[in-house]
């Protein structure tokens, strides 16, 4: 086995293992840190891969959200039933979006503030809509903790936290897959030169809805496990624009466009901000705003000094 | 015996400015032809319009025996044209062998059958030694050839070579005359180039159209053509790359 | 529905507008020249409108808020000459992700600088001559908008006469016309975009202390003015000072009449939406010049 795969085996070996000496708080720390990585892996796919950039993915976590919690909430419909059903709409919702603005060339810059405005109009509807409960939000049933109930998606957090690493696993298997294929060439292709891309036989249009399609169905699994996790949905908090943005500091801050980029990143901002949390409880510095300025300062030297993310840094150190 | 390929009578204006008009002109399978004419005479105005990068305003562009003009530069690849750009584009975050195998893969689905394809294509390009290299490590004639073996790699019928020789050194430019006649001998493909540099034109080309002012003025081989009078006023005799 | 009550919305809405224009103004300077996505900008923003509180009522100092200009203009100008030669200017030529990133830093930065100093609470300007409106007829207009008004306008006009007959100004739309001409020709390029994103930043304050005498601010204020700023950036047309001011006029007076109309809070879906549809059908937007 090559370096890099004991090291991957290492930390899945590591991770599966985790609940058995992991309290309560910090397994759910760890299940945020898989489900952010997850997200951030499945918004890679779109900009890493085919490097069109979209500040406005958490309009796929909401959607997804509300439809399969709407679905449980007003009909009874389990969410197992309820997250192809998520996943179909989003993937209906980018692929509008995608034609729409790859049929008008919008790129860069501006495809940017075109997912935002998106995500924002779909928010204020969604405060408007009295299906989704509006400003006061949906709430779901909490079902009884014990049991193991998969079909409704309701556990122990040890449930959750497994749902979560496997999803995350699958992710990265899929994406690893994906950057060998004919698929990852031709996305790559694109994200460096379209112009080149098209004389050599690719349909740009064709395979930049794709990535955008699979990158919002990978977005609503996020969506539909969030809204079964957290049992309650707020327009503002699900639709929002710092949703979006938590969601790609993970990939960003670990490296765009490579494999462990997303999870690097997840980890070490929600431990980067858990560890100032505890530091200034520890100091007893209780005026709030001051963790989240220093979690801003380190990202900017982060973002500063280290502009392909920790990932490509941290693997020639380590050499892997 | 059909031409592989048939221009006949295209015509492109930009905003009034009528960059080509009624060109016509054939292409035999397995020959080597070329355009040439100065600058702003319409030769990558036609280049685009094979290539489907534009549309022709009037006329048909037949390849194969089958119209292309109007079609897209993906499906114009597809159909078996393959296409360098005057200005490099490699895909600079890749290595060379991922370059070309972006290309290898229109024809071969699996990654390990486009890989093989790639490394032969770019061993007919002497590039194999740089497989592993990121393309933006590479000089200029090195991403010439991989220009060219990117493009090779679709396996095209028909191989567009868009002043392949700008920017290239006397020495390089004999070697890149080189290895295209080896390329063209052990494949037979046909190829039609741009070009400025002559000595590349006299060397390589078994047919030479000579563009001015958006028309074709000349036609016939390397040797005729540098004896036409008509070309000897307007191009030959103002700037030769020789 | 009366037609005064209509008219009294839509002035209003003219009024605010020019405020959000020269806010916006700032952003098209930026975004024109520098080609920076200023994502903090909402945030500068929420900054000024605080500066301002503390000049007014916080310092003992009763500073009303349109003299305040002064002194937080000076200091925004500093500020941003300086974020940008230290901070922003090796980001100029990343790929905008990068970019984005990090503004979003700033952004946290400046957002809960605020929330730590002075709680989340909203704070706001009483003036004496806040209640005083001028009447016309059955239209009764703000004295306070229109002071805001007029001193947004009058900002705008200094800028339009800076960039169209001052040499600097020249220089400066020379750099976002043509960056590698720009330096070669000799132009001092990273001191004029530093002088660039101070104008923008200057652009802020003025709107900040005008913005705060009509509404009161919290810290979470900043992200709803940057994609204000923006979609009447893109609606009125990069790189067109008038349209900056063209498209703030439109969208205050839309989300006044929208508030008035449907629903207030859901007022700026209307923007949103004339964002999405001047992105697809034209991107140059009113009064941008075609690239």
């Amino acid at each position: 086995m090559t370096r890099s795969g004991r090291a991957l085996a290492l930390i899945g070996a590591l991770l599966v293992a985790l609940p058995a000496f992991a309290g309560t708080y910090a397994l759910s720390v760890a299940t945020l840190i898989l489900w952010f990585a997850y997200a951030g892996q499945a918004w890679n796919v779109m900009m890493g891969f085919a490097g069109q950039l979209s500040l406005g993915h958490a309009l796929y976590v909401g959607v997804a959200g509300y439809v399969a919690g709407g679905l449980f909430v007003h009909h009874g419909v389990p969410p197992v039933v309820g997250l192809p059903v998520a996943m179909i709409a989003c993937t209906l919702g980018g692929l509008a979006i995608g034609s729409l603005a790859f049929r008008f060339g919008i790129s860069g810059v501006y495809l940017a503030l075109l997912t935002i405005a998106f995500a924002e109009f779909t928010r204020i509807g969604f405060d408007h809509l009295a299906w989704t409960g509006g400003p006061g939000g949906m709430f779901l049933k909490v079902g009884r903790h014990g049991a193991w109930d998969l079909l409704n998606f309701r556990g122990p957090p040890i449930m959750y936290y497994y749902a979560a690493l496997i999803l995350a696993a699958l992710a990265l298997a899929l994406c690893a897959r994906l950057s060998r294929s004919r698929v990852g060439f031709y996305w790559r292709a694109i994200r460096e030169d379209e112009e080149a891309a098209k004389a050599l036989g690719i349909n740009v249009f064709r395979w930049k809805l794709g990535a955008v399609a699979l990158s919002a169905a990978m977005t609503s699994v996020a969506g539909v496990f969030s809204a079964f996790y957290y049992n309650s949905l707020f327009p503002e908090q699900v639709f929002g624009i710092h949703r979006s943005i938590e969601i790609i500091l993970g990939p960003i801050i670990g490296g765009v466009g490579t494999l462990f980029g997303p999870i690097l990143g997840a980890a070490a901002l929600t431990l980067l901000s858990d560890g100032i949390t505890e530091s200034f409880a520890a100091l007893g510095w209780e005026i709030s705003g001051i963790k989240q300025v220093s979690y801003g300062v380190v990202l900017l030297r982060v973002v500063m000094f280290l502009p392909r993310g920790i990932w490509p840094a941290l693997a020639r150190r380590l050499r892997l | 015996m059909t031409a592989l390929l048939e221009v006949n009578g295209i015509s492109k204006s930009f905003r009034g400015l009528q960059a080509v008009s009624n060109a016509s002109f054939t292409l035999q399978e397995g020959s080597i032809g070329a355009l040439i004419g100065p600058n702003g005479a319409g030769k990558t105005t036609i280049f685009n319009m094979i290539a489907g990068v534009l549309r022709p305003d009037a006329g048909t562009i037949v390849f194969q025996s089958r119209p292309i003009q109007g079609l897209r530069p993906d499906q114009v690849c597809l159909a078996g044209i393959g296409r360098t750009f005057q200005l490099v584009k490699p895909f600079a975050g890749l290595t060379v062998l991922e370059n070309v195998m972006v290309g290898a893969f229109l024809r071969e689905r699996s990654p390990t059958r486009a890989r093989t394809l790639a490394l032969q294509t770019l061993a007919r390009l002497e590039l194999d030694g740089k497989a592993a290299l990121p393309a933006s490590a590479l000089t200029l004639p090195d991403r010439k050839r991989l220009e060219v073996a990117r493009a090779l790699a679709t396996r095209p019928k028909l191989l567009l070579l868009d002043e392949v020789m700008a920017g290239l050194r006397p020495t390089e430019t004999d070697q890149m005359v080189q290895a295209l006649r080896e390329l063209h001998r052990a494949s037979g493909t046909t190829i039609l180039l741009i070009e400025h540099v002559m000595r590349a034109v006299m060397a390589l080309a078994d047919h030479v159209g000579v563009l001015h002012q958006g028309q074709v003025i000349a036609r016939g081989t390397p040797g005729e053509i540098v004896r036409h009078p008509a070309v000897l006023a307007c191009y030959l005799g103002e700037e030769t790359e020789v | 529905m009366s037609a005064d009550l209509i008219a009294n919305v839509v002035i209003a809405g003219v009024l605010t507008g020019l405020v959000y224009g020269l806010m916006a103004l700032g952003l098209s300077v930026i975004f024109g020249v520098v080609r920076v996505v200023n994502f903090a900008h909402g945030e500068m923003m929420t900054v000024a409108m605080y500066a301002a509180t503390v000049l007014f009522a916080g310092l003992g100092l009763g500073l009303d808020p349109f003299l305040a200009i002064i002194p937080v203009g000076a200091a925004f100008f500093v500020f941003g000459y300086a974020l940008q030669w230290v901070v922003i200017n090796p980001f100029v030529t990343r790929p905008e992700h990068a970019q984005f990133m990090l503004l979003v830093a700033v952004a946290i930065i400046l957002v809960n600088a605020l929330l730590a100093i002075f709680g989340p609470d909203a704070r706001g300007v009483q003036t004496d001559y806040q209640l005083d409106s001028l009447a016309m007829g059955g239209i009764l207009i703000d004295k306070t908008r229109l002071y805001a008004a007029g001193v947004a306008l009058a900002t705008a006009l200094g800028l339009l006469v800076f960039f169209k007959k001052t040499r600097v100004g020249t220089a400066i739309r020379a750099c976002a016309d043509n960056h590698l001409g720009a330096l070669i020709v000799g132009l001092h390029v990273r001191r004029l975009y530093a002088l660039t994103f101070g104008i923008g930043a200057v652009c802020v304050a003025v709107a900040g202390c005008a913005m705060v005498a009509l509404v009161d601010v919290t810290p979470s204020a900043g992200p709803a003015f940057t994609l204000l700023a923006f979609v009447i950036v893109i609606v009125g047309g990069l790189g067109s000072m008038a349209g900056a001011l063209l498209g703030g006029v439109l969208i205050g007076v839309s989300e006044a009449l929208a508030g008035l109309l449907v629903a207030p809070s859901a007022k700026s879906m209307f923007s949103f939406g004339l964002l999405i549809v001047v992105l697809l059908l034209r991107p140059r937007g009113l009064l941008g010049r075609k690239t």
